[in-house]
């Protein structure tokens, strides 16, 4: 019985090792990422200088020139552009689930605009260039893989996070504020105006920032209907290219210092999208 | 004029109306276009033959055991590890700084676009590991990407298995590591294997960090060091290079029915779960 | 529920991996592999090249991936595949075994209703460096002028930008695609497009343009009368060894060059 007890000690405190092991891992992953973009991108910015890359103009990384400020600029345009399309409709959608649907349509709709965020992001961006160019081409001008046309894609792209999480946090505004305020004789709208929605606004603040990171992140939708050329855009339907398009084109192609600019491309990428990260999960805690 | 605050309800109500169809519909057509321009070209023909000339003639089939292998794979590879670290973070500590910053880590990594893991694979595993295009290193990329997905779900399935199971078991001289294998994770299984569907989904639609991983080798794999092709790496190649609009159209029809399919599973699944305990 | 699963889970894992290692067996030993990488102008060809090959040969397996001429130089420095595949000439210090399968012309190509059929080097040169920026200066429509190019790196890029460009850089409002195909299909679909692909690759989707009024066509290349053609090349680090050459000796064979010619290339003894 001794003998079985401390074989038993011994198996627990094996498996509480192995487990402590496996829970680093995803810290070591996180690091091995870390480490490995800023290894092969670094050297770059102490040889051609902090400045020439983050605010240059020109990008020509066989002739020397790495300069990443158009592609910043475009992929804030894009993101915001997608943000105008997808947050007005995507909060309504919200709104509309949580506040005025009846329950066998929550039931069914719910799911099914959840399940939409599992089509894969190449099918949006193909349709948009099917779809949306040639619209985009035909009535504004230009060749359609324009900012606009992007901003349509990605705006379509992010609703399913938007409507969800903004849903989540509209539904868990408690059921006394709405009673108060109707009780004050406000009509619905009023109550949702005035009282619902402030009450979930860092959850809604936080579905829009997460939106933001799914777009600033998208690539191969990106790539194909972007356009890609290297010039900031001037107009809603001039081409553009993104950070990420920038890293997805050129990857396969780059050797020596045409891949460490890349690299640096994802540094600036990273630090962007992690900012945006620590932003909504300071929306999404403040609410609980 | 004053605006009667009863016709504003009625107004907004409308417009709320109009919008909320409207981007459910936007959805709706997404999925009918794929369906309508795909069925027309689907037989068993196109997903068990090769396909000829880059794919703008014969099947798919190559892609389809490219992409199982590459989900296998990755599944098999970070499950344990995802519900190891739940059942860590769940079980086997209190709040301490350590969960604090394992659980940053999660969501750090949760966060990172895929993009970032194509060229964190491409310089890892394919080039200072020496393993090349190969099924291993998209494998390696696409399970360090699904983790979190992993992590997360597991974690809320340990935690909605109510108290006094525990207590049960403990109070029966079951030891911890007993409790955790014969009360808590049978009863978290249906939650488990939510997330792991969900993971399932999100690596069968992924293409940025595969096609920097596995490469987009045409060629049926026959092992894991081999280039290998993915159904999404497929469609999106036929459809870039306008190589064939028809078999774009049926490929995206496989792959998005394919992972409807598996979101549906994983939202049964996950309902059952919900239903059990409340 | 967890005991079954997890069976059923190690099982097919288990099937798997066999049946995986298997096939390994069965077919890794008697086939060759002769791995191959590079642009993706030369990529469809060799594809093409190597189903019939792989046809009549059947221990060999033959695994052709795109990349990039840049990619395939660098691969075949690092002794990372068989044969590199490139449709630019090496740069100074890129010391690789060159062998020409063929040679092929770039065509500078719009959507077939345009009416334009013809356009000088300079217009060209013009077009691509941003001077002129609207159809209207080149005697069509008052309409801006999609033009597309290619991403740094390319083999069809440089060989454009050596040929066509001279000294002049590409605008930077100038949209950029990263391969022949992509190029091809915004050509095929935008009226206003104008952009550069391989010869072969040219059908009726998109219309090919007079260069100094020289028509792009086979015997127009050989004469030497369109000057926009470049090689494409096998490249491989020091003597191939005997399968690979059994390959490129394939390739080069009156059979090898016939399909390439069927293509639209310009064999490599003509």
């Amino acid at each position: 019985m001794v003998h079985m007890n401390r074989w038993v000690s011994i198996r627990e405190k094996i498996v509480k090792n192995t487990l402590t092991v496996f829970a680093l891992s995803s810290l070591l992953f996180l690091f091995l990422i870390f480490i490995f973009i800023l290894i092969e991108g670094l050297p770059l910015f102490l040889k051609v200088g902090l400045k020439n890359i983050i605010f240059g103009f020109k990008w020509a990384p066989t002739k020397g020139y790495f300069g990443i400020f158009p592609m910043i600029i475009s992929s804030f345009l894009v993101t915001f552009g997608a943000l105008i399309i997808g947050a007005p409709l995507g909060l309504s959608c919200a709104i509309y689930l949580a506040e005025y649907s009846g329950k066998r349509l929550k039931m069914i709709l719910k799911p099914a605009l959840e399940l939409l965020a599992g089509i894969p992001s190449v099918v949006y961006g193909f349709l948009g260039v099917i779809y949306i160019v040639p619209i985009v081409r035909e009535y504004l001008g230009g060749s359609g893989f324009s900012l606009i046309s992007t901003s349509i894609v990605l705006g379509i792209m992010i609703l399913p996070t938007i409507i969800s999480i903004s849903f989540d946090s509209i539904m868990s505004v408690p059921r006394s504020y709405r009673e108060g305020s109707y009780a004050m004789g406000a009509t619905k709208w009023q109550t949702i105006f005035k009282v619902v929605l402030p009450a979930a606004r860092s959850g809604i603040l936080a579905s829009f920032i997460l939106g933001m990171g799914r777009a600033i992140g998208e690539t191969m939708a990106v790539i194909m209907i972007a356009g890609n050329a290297l010039k900031i855009p001037t107009n809603i339907t001039d081409p553009l290219r993104t950070l990420t398009g920038n890293i997805a084109l050129e990857l396969a192609y780059a050797t020596g210092d045409h891949r460490l600019g890349l690299f640096s491309t994802g540094i600036v990428l990273l630090i962007i999208i992690m900012a945006l990260n620590y932003l909504a999960n300071f929306g999404i805690k403040r609410r609980i | 004029m004053r605006i009667n605050p009863k016709k504003v309800n009625k107004f907004i109500q409308i417009m709320l109306n109009v919008q909320a169809f409207f981007t459910v519909g936007i959805l709706i057509v997404i999925v009918a276009l794929i369906l309508v321009k795909g069925i027309g070209n689907i037989n068993l023909e196109f997903l068990f033959s090769f396909p000829e000339d880059m794919g703008r003639h014969g099947g798919i089939y190559p892609t389809i055991i490219g992409t199982i292998m590459l989900v296998i794979l990755s599944i098999l590879f970070a499950t344990p590890l995802g519900v190891g670290t739940a059942i860590f973070l769940t079980e086997y500590t209190k709040e301490t700084i350590l969960t604090k910053i394992i659980r940053f880590g999660v969501e750090s990594l949760a966060g990172i676009p895929s993009i970032l893991y194509g060229l964190f694979g491409f310089i890892f595993f394919v080039i200072k590991l020496k393993m090349g295009w190969s099924i291993l290193s998209g494998v390696l990329t696409i399970a360090i990407m699904i983790l979190p997905t992993i992590i997360r779900t597991s974690e809320e399935a340990i935690k909605a298995v109510p108290k006094n199971f525990r207590i049960v078991s403990y109070s029966l001289g079951a030891t911890k590591w007993e409790t955790v294998i014969k009360v808590v994770l049978p009863s978290a299984t249906p939650g488990i294997l939510t997330g792991i569907m969900l993971s399932v989904g999100r690596a069968v639609g992924e293409t940025a960090a595969v096609i920097f991983t596995m490469g987009s080798s045409l060629r049926l794999p026959t092992s894991i060091m081999d280039s290998g092709r993915t159904m999404a790496v497929h469609f999106y190649i036929l459809a870039r290079e306008g190589i064939s609009m028809e078999k774009a159209y049926a490929t995206a029809l496989v792959l998005v029915l394919s992972i409807l399919l598996i979101n549906i599973v994983a939202y049964y699944t996950m309902n059952k779960v919900v239903s059990r305990f409340s | 529920m967890l005991k079954k699963i997890f069976i059923i889970f190690t099982t097919v894992a288990l099937v798997f991996i066999c049946s995986c290692g298997l096939k390994e067996n069965r077919q890794g030993k008697k086939k060759h592999l002769i791995t191959i990488a590079g642009s993706t102008s030369v990529m469809p060809f060799v594809e093409k090249l190597a189903e019939y090959f792989m046809l009549q040969k059947p221990n060999f397996i033959i695994d052709v991936q795109g990349g990039g001429s840049t990619a395939g130089i660098q691969a075949c420095i690092n002794n990372t595949v068989h044969l590199g595949m490139s449709s630019r000439k090496l740069k100074e210090g890129e010391r690789l075994n060159e062998i020409v399968i063929c040679y092929d012309g770039i065509s500078i190509v719009v959507h077939p209703s345009n009416p334009i059929n013809g356009l000088s080097m300079e217009q060209v040169r013009a077009i691509f460096s941003g001077k002129i920026k609207n159809w209207k200066e080149l005697g069509w429509i008052d309409r801006r002028i999609d033009a597309i190019t290619r991403e740094e790196g390319s083999g069809t890029r440089g060989s454009f930008e050596e040929l066509v460009m001279k000294n002049e850089e590409i605008d930077d409002s100038i949209m950029v695609q990263d391969s022949n195909g992509s190029v091809k299909e915004i050509v095929a679909t935008d009226p206003y497009a104008i952009g550069y692909i391989s010869l072969g690759l040219v059908d009726k989707r998109v219309k090919a343009l007079t260069i100094d009024g020289v028509v792009p066509t086979v015997s127009s290349i050989k004469t030497g009368a369109y000057k926009i053609t470049r090689p494409f090349l096998f490249l491989s680090n020091g003597e191939p060894d005997d399968y690979t050459s059994e390959f490129i000796d394939f390739v080069l064979s009156k059979q090898g060059q016939d399909l390439l010619r069927k293509e639209g290339l310009i064999g490599s003894y003509e």
